[in-house]
């Protein structure tokens, strides 16, 4: 649950760094959910219009609302726009601000629909194909405006894949990987995703079609302390938090080295120190640890200098 | 009356470590016989280890190569692939 400011507490971005996703249930509300739904439909054929030139090299005329990408957030989707209405929820505001600072710009977006019986899964993928290995990250709002049950084609996501980089015509092979989870939940409800995070598409065997809508915004600003801090001074440990020392039950190392189900044991080493390197950059602490394991080798390297 | 056919399935098991009787992290499988022949067991992961899945049957045809330290952590390392021929009538 985020501050009564609408921000997230520090406690929920140290969960965000740790598994590279929250979820925020029935967020947005119905007469919202239902005007969206009414508009998605045609931003849908717009947006298929648009991928079908790109082969036959014919013009097509994006939907007016259309953004481009580069656009500041806060002039996409201009009243009385549906989505406009959604992405300027003081609510969904908060969540944007609090993890890629403000004035984000607009990257792109798509309706993603899966009509009812759709049977096709996704192969594992993450929106990344090429990557940086700093800190910064995208993020992208998933945003499901009509319940969505089990076997109704919610998306499939592995928590914690967020800090890898792994080509996705590698993690394609993993039909299956242990703890990962597929998005069922009510109407309204918003998913939010480090742009690294594996997921796919699933198949929609139900009788209803489903309706999802996905925004990419890049920050402009560096994401560091943007959240609600109230909790900061509380929660932020300092660099000697190891769990084969002393170690707190309630830091933000707490909440960082849980591993995955998947993790093995080198694993989830090596993506704790990854969790440690993002918490450094989004908390502006360049001694943080959690587990020693960055502080261990910062303390030997000094000693060749 | 048709011959007897050899399919092939193959169960990709991706371990926590490169020792077999580790745990399984991620799975595939791929059946040649589609659907003719005998599934996997039930449970997700359907073997806790990769010794598991050989003392069902399953055939160790590949195993994983060396790894580094990764300077970034990238794509799971501890791939072994199993087969299991299945005759059709």
């Amino acid at each position: 649950m985020p501050a009564a400011d609408h921000r997230l507490t520090t406690a929920e971005m140290a969960q965000f760094v740790a598994e590279g996703h929250l979820r925020f249930a029935a967020l947005v509300p119905a007469d919202v959910n239902e005007a969206v739904l009414a508009a998605l439909p045609d931003l849908e054929q717009a947006k298929i219009g648009a991928a079908l030139a790109m082969f036959s090299g014919a013009d097509a005329l994006p939907h007016p609302d259309q953004a481009a990408s580069l656009t500041p957030l806060a002039a996409c989707y201009p009243d009385p726009a549906p989505l406009g209405r959604f992405l300027r929820l003081p609510a969904v505001q908060g969540i944007i601000e609090s993890l890629v600072g403000p004035d984000p710009v607009f990257d792109h977006d798509f309706v993603h629909h899966l009509a009812a019986g759709h049977g096709d899964a996704q192969h594992l993928h993450a929106d990344a194909v090429a990557d940086t290995t700093d800190p910064t990250f995208d993020i992208q709002l998933f945003y499901f405006p009509h319940e969505v049950g089990p076997d109704g084609g919610g998306t499939r996501f592995v928590p914690g894949t967020h800090v890898r980089r792994a080509p996705s015509s590698t993690i394609a092979a993993y039909h299956h990987v242990r703890g990962d989870e597929f998005f069922a939940g009510p109407a309204g409800t918003v998913m939010v995703f480090h742009h690294a995070l594996w997921h796919a598409g699933q198949p929609n065997p139900g009788d209803a079609d489903r309706w999802m809508y996905k925004i990419r915004l890049n920050p402009t600003q560096p994401q560091v302390k943007r959240w609600n801090l109230d909790d900061f001074d509380a929660v932020h440990n300092d660099p000697a938090d190891h769990v084969f020392a002393r170690s707190r039950s309630d830091s933000v190392a707490a909440i960082l080295r849980r591993p995955a189900r998947w993790e093995g044991t080198d694993d989830s080493r090596y993506d704790l120190m990854e969790r440690a390197r993002l918490w450094r950059y989004v908390s502006g602490d360049d001694t943080f640890d959690a587990d020693y394991y960055l502080t261990r080798h910062e303390q030997r390297s000094d000693l060749a200098t | 009356m048709s011959e007897p056919v050899a399919r092939q399935q193959v169960l990709q098991l991706w371990l926590q470590s490169a020792a077999l009787d580790t745990g399984v992290a991620a799975w595939a499988f791929h059946d040649g016989t589609d659907g003719r022949g005998p599934g996997l067991p039930e449970g997700s992961p359907p073997y806790r280890t990769g010794l598991d899945a050989l003392r069902d049957g399953w055939f160790l045809i590949a195993v994983p190569g060396p790894t580094a330290v990764p300077e970034v952590p990238g794509e799971l390392t501890s791939g072994f692939t199993f087969e299991r021929r299945v005759t059709l009538d």
